[in-house]
């Protein structure tokens, strides 16, 4: 059954391609005049992303994608504070399972626990952060790129070579709090006339210490209860990073092949609580991928993408902590991915896109009475883009077809000795914009989407928690909104633009754990949460050309989120505390502001990011209210030219009224904090 | 360019409305006015222990009082602010003993002695992954799953008891036991210990702890194990000076069960098949709530019954009567008024957020409930001066 169906599958990838490569026989004179014409595919996304790039993302006194992505509307980030500390993205409180987040175009996988710690990924050569909520409205992509509810696009710089430029030499040095030594660098060089090379290696090694204080006042009086200051240990973490990437044109295409290796040894600092305050447990991280992108034009109306990745993941846990049960698991997931993108062209306004994605994900674990998984998953989106001019809309429809084996079982006698059943989802979207005036930018747009998350490894096979039977978590996506953009020459204020978008999200069949059986904490992972999200995310920014040459930008976003548990109980009375209450940790207001002045080689940036009041649980009680946090960061930066070479200087101050405050409830964060960088570059 | 700069002012302005950060305030405890008991010579009241999810830091105490009927809930904080970071992470056992209120707090690794009648904090008892706590003369006798590590070839720990002096609040003594030991029961200069060996069998069945070890209370040595059954959590005492031990199984194939051990024969030697997840001896009735994870319904099934620990029968599967027990979801804490029979049973509901406390009347009809803190589990009746 599987098998055939997977033969169905590989046909339906292949037999286009035959297909055209017979009609191109017939009439291969045409073709090859237009081939050298036919401009590639630029990307077409009817909602445009909201992005963070160049100068306004070094603005950013950012160190990790985590601490950058703060910076977007729709945005929570899950902290635990440090340099090496966990950093998780939740996008339109959909929960972080719901996120992808694709790594030069293609989508970084975790099928263990679907959850990507974008405090791992440096902002070292990242060219630009895109967000797209509901998907990139583009319909040339990768089947897994219709497969998210929201994603992240994180693109690297690659190599551009003007004119007799063959190679160029970045080095950087950062270093400051938390004993921060940080050098990384970068080589690009020019092959030939189509290929180009780059290589680009990191370290990082923070002690991970920072004081942190509680400080608690008696109600009313305002007297102090206690007081303490304490540092925050065993947040160490010593990271390595290589990567090269092999960049290449044709004549009518191009290609890219990218290898990555990371591997890190750090501490998890771990809960502050009562008479306990430090921790001892430690993880060890080696990711290796390689990954490779292939494009081309095939007619003039024809177009072909082909990519592939094969990854390969370690983790090691270890708790040496003898006051607790001693745990040393090591959980090793492979995955293998290639995807076929063909786009062709039925009018000059009417596209249709057909994306087969074929998947597999292997986890392997010493962990007792974990079972082996393997899951085979097969995308096939069937798309559609119409572009009327001042109309422009998208639909796609994607199918998954998941199959799941597993091939050993350790020691389980268990419950979970067989597989999760087959899933087949067939899941729509669809996206419009209309721009009504020819001489205004301004632009309306509006989605749907429907998407679900597959339950990881862990939620169906992790001992003693997992459940084979959980079916997938849907989301629903209903969003309105609008974008208005202005420039104007020869007035101090150049450029303005305001957009807005008004949202309602509904996640059913949430994957939740359900307390099972007697005592000792243990759990069972059920489809039973609901949660409804109302939301409006707005974001606005402005480019001053002010006297003296000093030209000023300003952003500012605002997010209102109205996220509401409805899962049903079993008891009433607990029912209603809970029972529409806002889920954890999400806000009701939220926002940055980002202003940065550049005066000939100098730039000063302020940032600051504020976070509303929110609850640690959907109780939504005094004892679970967290209070607002805000953070101020400024930074100062210098450019010095010296001949070829081209030095910046960046001093950095983080938090600069030291506020203590928790993102995560337990984990305090930094008070004031420093950063020194240095970058040469040739 | 105006229309921009109010724009921003506009952003501005919605900072300055939105709240900002003030000092963190101590929690004040609640107070909730319930119904009185009609039985209030004996007692003052009750206080509950919250066990708290692991890592939130968030067990609590509360206390009912029998003459006014009130119900302060979250206490602690109140009584001690200058504690830092308050009563800790876990709580998961607590017990009054002469004047002094001994609440045990497991991942905080700690025994917070606190006055009977005030909840003062005395001092703190520090012993690490404590689990249950029993007296005996000067003594408190105290389990804990820390013991010293032995690699050979694998790693493991055995867990001990610790003998700790109730003047001073320092451990005197250790006595290893069997793999992480839960509740203990003292009878006739002996010490009862419940082996559970929770951390050896997650993976495979056959590492669990099936042992009751026996301490001689003189030469503080274990002297003894008695087999019963994998896993074991609770050993109780009965009038009789008999042992009531469960078994919580390996949570697939072996069930929860009840074991009753005759302390002469120093031997298993009757089983009720029951399922005990908590359990309050009261006279000679064993009154046992028990959770159990049914994979055919893929939910708990539940069982509220009255064991008589004279006959050694199920006297009753249902002691609630009027049908509330089909809302409960997590019953994870149970004790009975000495006198009035009253019922008061604790539902640990989904362990992230608050439970529930019950009054049931003896025959099992709800008189109230009020909500507790997060996991509410443990309590201790408070005798008047």
């Amino acid at each position: 059954m599987n098998r055939k169906f997977f033969s169905i599958l590989l046909l339906c990838l292949w037999l286009p391609v035959c297909l055209v490569a017979q009609s191109r026989l017939d009439s291969v004179q045409h073709i090859q005049e237009v081939l050298v014409a036919a401009p590639l595919a630029t990307s077409k996304a009817i909602i445009p992303a909201q992005q963070l790039e160049g100068k306004q993302l070094k603005a950013l006194n950012s160190f990790s994608v985590a601490d950058a992505i703060r910076y977007f509307a729709g945005v929570q980030i899950k902290d635990y504070g440090g340099v090496g500390g966990l950093k998780t993205v939740n996008v339109r409180s959909m929960g972080t399972n719901h996120m992808g987040v694709f790594y030069d175009g293609i989508q970084l996988g975790n099928a263990q626990n679907g959850q990507i710690d974008l405090g791992k990924f440096s902002l070292d050569n990242i060219e630009s952060i895109s967000l797209y909520n509901g998907q990139k409205s583009d319909i040339f992509q990768p089947a897994r790129d219709y497969g998210s509810s929201g994603s992240i696009y994180l693109k690297f710089r690659r190599p551009h070579f003007s004119g007799q430029e063959k190679e160029h030499l970045k080095a950087t040095f950062r270093t400051g709090s938390f004993d921060l030594v940080n050098p990384s660098f970068l080589y690009e060089r020019k092959l030939s006339e189509k290929v180009n090379a780059s290589i680009n290696a990191e370290y990082i090694y923070s002690s991970g210490k920072y004081k942190f204080r509680y400080k608690r006042v008696l109600p009313g009086s305002n007297e102090v209860a206690y007081d303490t200051t304490a540092i925050r240990k065993n947040g160490d973490i010593h990271a390595f990073r290589v990567e090269s990437g092999l960049y290449g044109r044709t004549e009518d295409g191009h290609w890219e092949v990218k290898t990555y290796y990371y591997d890190s040894e750090r501490g998890i600092p771990g809960a502050i609580v009562n008479n306990r305050w430090m921790n001892a447990q430690r993880q060890w991280d080696t990711n290796f991928f390689v990954q490779g992108g292939w494009r081309k034009v095939i007619t003039d109306r024809y177009d072909l993408m082909l990519k592939m990745k094969y990854a390969n993941d370690r983790m090691r846990y270890l708790n040496p902590d003898t006051t607790l049960m001693y745990i040393d698991n090591s959980f090793r997931q492979q995955e293998a991915y290639a995807s076929l993108a063909q786009k062709y062209q039925l009018t000059t306004y009417w596209d249709v896109s057909l994306s087969t994605d074929l998947q597999w994900n292997w986890l392997k674990s010493d962990l007792e009475g974990l079972v082996y998984p393997t899951r085979r998953s097969a995308l096939v989106a069937l798309a559609t883009a119409l572009d009327l001019g001042p109309f422009k809309s998208q639909a796609s429809v994607l199918g998954t077809f998941i199959n799941e084996n597993i091939t050993s079982v350790a020691n389980s006698d268990g419950q979970a000795a067989s597989s999760a059943p087959n899933k087949e989802e067939i899941t729509p979207a669809i996206f419009f914009s209309y721009a009504p005036f020819e001489n205004h930018d301004l632009t309306f747009r509006a989605f749907y989407k429907h998407i679900f998350r597959m339950p990881t490894f862990n939620d169906l096979y992790y001992t003693d928690i997992g459940n084979i039977k959980l079916k997938p978590e849907f989301t629903h996506q209903y969003n309105v909104g609008f974008k208005y953009a202005k420039t104007m020459a020869n007035r101090s204020l150049v450029h303005w633009e305001l957009q807005a978008d008004g949202y309602y999200n509904e996640v059913t069949n949430k994957i939740v754990a359900v307390p099972k059986g007697s005592g000792m904490y243990r759990w069972m992972m059920m489809n039973l949460g609901r949660v409804e999200i109302r939301g409006l995310d707005a974001v606005a920014a402005a480019t001053f050309d002010l006297p003296f040459e000093v030209l000023l930008n300003l952003k500012g976003t605002y997010t209102y989120q109205k996220a509401q548990d409805f899962t049903p109980r079993k008891n009433p009375d607990l029912e209603k505390t809970t029972w529409g209450g806002q889920i954890p940790y999400i806000p009701w207001h939220s926002g940055s502001f980002i202003a940065s002045a550049g005066y000939q080689s100098w730039q000063l940036n302020y940032s600051f990011v504020y976070v509303g009041e929110r609850y640690h649980n959907s109780a939504n009680i005094r004892e679970n209210y967290e209070q607002p946090w805000y953070t101020n960061d400024v930074s100062l930066l210098k450019t010095v030219a010296l001949n070829d070479w081209s030095l910046k200087v960046a001093l950095e101050v983080n938090n600069l009224l030291s506020q203590d405050y928790e993102v995560v409830l337990n984990y305090p964060m930094p008070k004031r904090n420093y950063k020194l960088t240095l970058t040469l570059e040739l | 360019m105006s229309r921009l700069l109010l724009g921003l002012h506009c952003l501005l302005l919605l900072g300055a409305l939105s709240s900002c950060r003030e000092e963190v305030e101590l929690f004040s405890s609640d107070e909730i006015d319930l119904e009185k008991p009609e039985e209030t010579t004996a007692y003052r009241g009750f206080y509950l222990l919250n066990e708290g999810n692991m890592g939130s830091n968030k067990s609590t105490l509360d206390f009912y009082d029998f003459d006014s009927g009130t119900y302060s809930r979250n206490i602690y904080a109140e009584v001690n602010p200058d504690v830092p970071k308050e009563l800790g992470d876990v709580g998961n056992d607590l017990q009054i003993y002469g004047s002094k209120l001994y609440a045990v707090i497991n991942v905080s690794n700690k025994i917070e002695v606190m006055d009977a009648q005030t909840a003062t904090r005395i001092g703190q008892i520090e012993i690490p992954n404590c689990r249950y706590i029993q007296f005996e003369g000067k003594y408190a006798y105290v389990t804990s799953y820390a013991g010293p590590v032995e690699i050979n070839p694998d790693y493991t720990q055995r867990g001990f008891v610790a003998k700790v002096d109730t003047a001073t609040l320092q451990v005197v003594d250790e006595c290893l036991v069997g793999f992480q030991p839960d509740e203990l029961a003292i009878v006739d200069g002996k010490i009862y210990v419940a082996n559970s060996g929770g951390y050896m069998g997650a993976g495979s069945s056959d590492n669990y702890e099936r042992t009751v070890s026996v301490i001689d209370m003189e030469s503080f040595t274990e002297e003894k194990r008695i087999d019963v059954a994998a896993n074991l959590h609770r050993v109780r005492a009965d009038q009789r000076g008999d042992l009531w031990v469960s078994s919580r199984g390996d949570y697939k194939e072996l069930p929860s069960r009840l074991f009753f051990i005759d302390s002469e024969k120093q031997a298993v030697t009757d089983t009720l098949d029951i399922p005990v997840s908590s359990c309050y001896l009261s006279g000679d009735s064993l009154y046992v709530c028990s959770v159990s994870w049914s994979y055919i319904t893929y939910s708990n099934e539940i069982t509220y019954a009255i064991v008589n620990t004279k006959t050694r029968e199920v006297v009753t599967r249902n002691f609630i009567t009027d049908g509330t027990d089909e809302e409960i979801e997590i019953p994870y804490g149970v004790m009975v008024h000495p006198v009035s029979g009253d019922i008061f049973l604790a539902d640990a509901g989904n362990y992230v957020t608050p439970g529930m406390l019950y009054c049931f009347e003896r025959s099992g009809k709800k008189k109230w409930s009020v909500r507790t803190g997060d996991i509410p589990a443990h309590f201790a009746l408070l005798k008047k001066d």
